[in-house]
């Protein structure tokens, strides 16, 4: 059960990282257009902000993780999102107001609107591992489940999004639809994690 | 053995390559951060495509005995928005291609200043290189996203007197240039008698959302629906009929030097709702607009 817990945080945690990549180029383009400097800013920022959250989350495997822990960061990752439906315009117009250049407007907003999702969506998975490991010898196996769960739903939130969301929600309405969900994944979780017999896990 | 067989199957694709190769011949690529171009000749008709396939949707045509003839009806309707109003001073084109529109306006509104804002770099060299693209004092090219140009034409107070979009392709719409938000950043870049005239799509389910989208920000407009569908707009009231036939009879020698009449095209626009009522609006926050072209 527990197992079942760690797996489906990993698998929406993926799915929420790709989907609002996605969702930001859309957010960017009104202001600084969808030239191959917009996406290539939007890319490394999330790459960076990713690579980041696995240090840190790394770093937290250590301190005494837990379900509830994982589950907790699960909700903050989609908890930065409503700042995102909040300010993302007036961002965009003052960042358009310092520089009109696609290349440092882009990174700059990419920074300031979705560093800090993408870096808690990263902190998860090292701390789900850790949770997931339950032998050292079987450690890479565990490491591989989570990544095919996590990067396959990445796949999923890539393809739903920019297939089917958009044609039907607005953009605020889809940031509304992951938060909502990830804070329903979370709380799954943690219920979990406070009902199913502790044995099952470490 | 082996030898004889590679030699045979050598044999085999010469021969069917060749006849493609002697209609349409490929003069030249161009590398792009986008996608490549290509420049083809069909037998004196010189072609940018985006594709590498013969046959691929070409974006502009030039016949190289006639390189004033408009091959395409599209850039004759685009064109003729001169008659909504005939002498503009400040023109804007979003999207260069091969430069059809720029170069025949530099001679059909030869007092006019006119800029072009082209996002692909490689596209304006191929466009000078083979198609007889010429800039000057009097025709600038900036090399950017025609939303941030015009972003920043609206920041800086700019006005220009004919704006024309033509950005789209066959299988790929910049979304963010087909939004309420944009036409309502380019209306506030218009003079008050200032003219739109934008170069969309005539099938598709795209249809009735981009006529929506128009209405919204512009209210009527003159709708002009052949192969492509061309949407004349302004910021007030739409010139007249009686006033278009006017200035369309001071332009009647251009038109025709091109091959068209004035009879021809004033019949093309209407101003009938073909939409239905109820159709959603495009916005930055609602903007599927290459999901619902493949449609």
């Amino acid at each position: 059960m527990r197992t079942f817990a760690v797996l489906a945080v990993s698998c929406w945690s993926g799915f929420l990282v790709m989907a609002l990549e996605l969702l930001s180029g859309r957010i960017l383009a009104p202001t600084f257009g969808s030239s191959i400097y917009v996406w290539g800013a939007v890319i490394t920022v999330f790459m960076v902000a990713l690579s980041i959250g696995y240090l840190i989350g790394g770093r937290l495997s250590l301190l005494s993780p837990s379900l509830a822990r994982l589950s907790a960061l699960h909700l903050i990752s989609g908890l930065l999102l409503l700042p995102i439906m909040v300010f993302a315009i007036p961002v965009l117009d003052s960042i358009f107001g310092i520089t009109e250049d696609p290349r440092m407007g882009a990174l700059l907003a990419s920074m300031i609107l979705f560093f800090l999702p993408a870096m808690v969506c990263g902190c998860v998975s090292p701390v789900a591992i850790k949770l997931l490991i339950k032998d050292v010898h079987k450690a890479g196996f565990y490491a591989g489940l989570q990544y095919f769960f996590s990067t396959f739903f990445s796949a999923a939130g890539t393809l739903l999004t920019s297939f089917y969301f958009v044609l039907i929600l607005e953009v605020n309405e889809i940031l509304l639809l992951l938060i909502g969900v990830t804070a329903a994944m979370a709380a799954l979780a943690f219920t979990i994690s406070k009902t199913a017999p502790a044995s099952e896990a470490t | 053995m082996r030898l004889l067989s590679a030699l045979g199957l050598i044999a085999v694709l010469a021969l069917a390559a060749a006849p493609s190769q002697a209609e349409v011949k490929t003069l030249h690529s161009e590398r792009s951060v986008y996608r490549n171009i290509f420049v083809t000749d069909d037998d004196g008709l010189r072609c940018l495509t985006f594709r590498r396939f013969a046959g691929g949707h070409r974006q502009t045509c030039m016949r190289m005995s006639d390189p004033n003839e408009l091959v395409f009806p599209y850039a004759k309707l685009m064109l003729g928005a001169l008659t909504l109003n005939p002498h503009p001073k400040r023109i804007l084109i979003v999207g260069l291609g091969g430069g059809t529109l720029p170069t025949n306006l530099s001679t059909m509104a030869p007092d006019a200043a006119i800029e072009v804002v082209e996002l692909d770099p490689a596209v304006v060299k191929v466009a000078k290189e083979f198609f007889n693209f010429k800039t000057g004092p009097k025709l600038t090219v900036h090399t950017e996203d025609g939303r941030v140009f015009i972003k920043k034409a609206l920041k800086n107070g700019e006005h220009y007197d004919l704006i024309m979009l033509d950005a789209f392709e066959d299988d790929y719409i910049p979304e963010h240039l087909l939004t309420k938000e944009f036409l309502t950043e380019v209306k506030g870049i218009l003079t008050p008698d200032g003219v739109l005239a934008a170069n969309t799509f005539s099938s598709s389910k795209l249809y009735p959302y981009e006529s929506a989208t128009y209405a919204a920000v512009f209210g009527e407009f003159y709708n002009l629906a052949l192969a492509n569908r061309i949407i004349w707009a302004q910021p007030g009231k739409l010139t007249d009929r009686a006033t278009m036939r006017m200035n369309a009879e001071t332009l009647a020698p251009e038109f025709e030097k091109r091959g068209y009449t004035v009879n021809w095209l004033l019949v093309v626009p209407s101003t009938e709702r073909d939409w239905p009522a109820n159709t959603r609006i495009l916005t930055d926050q609602y903007s599927p607009s290459n999901l619902l072209n493949g449609k």
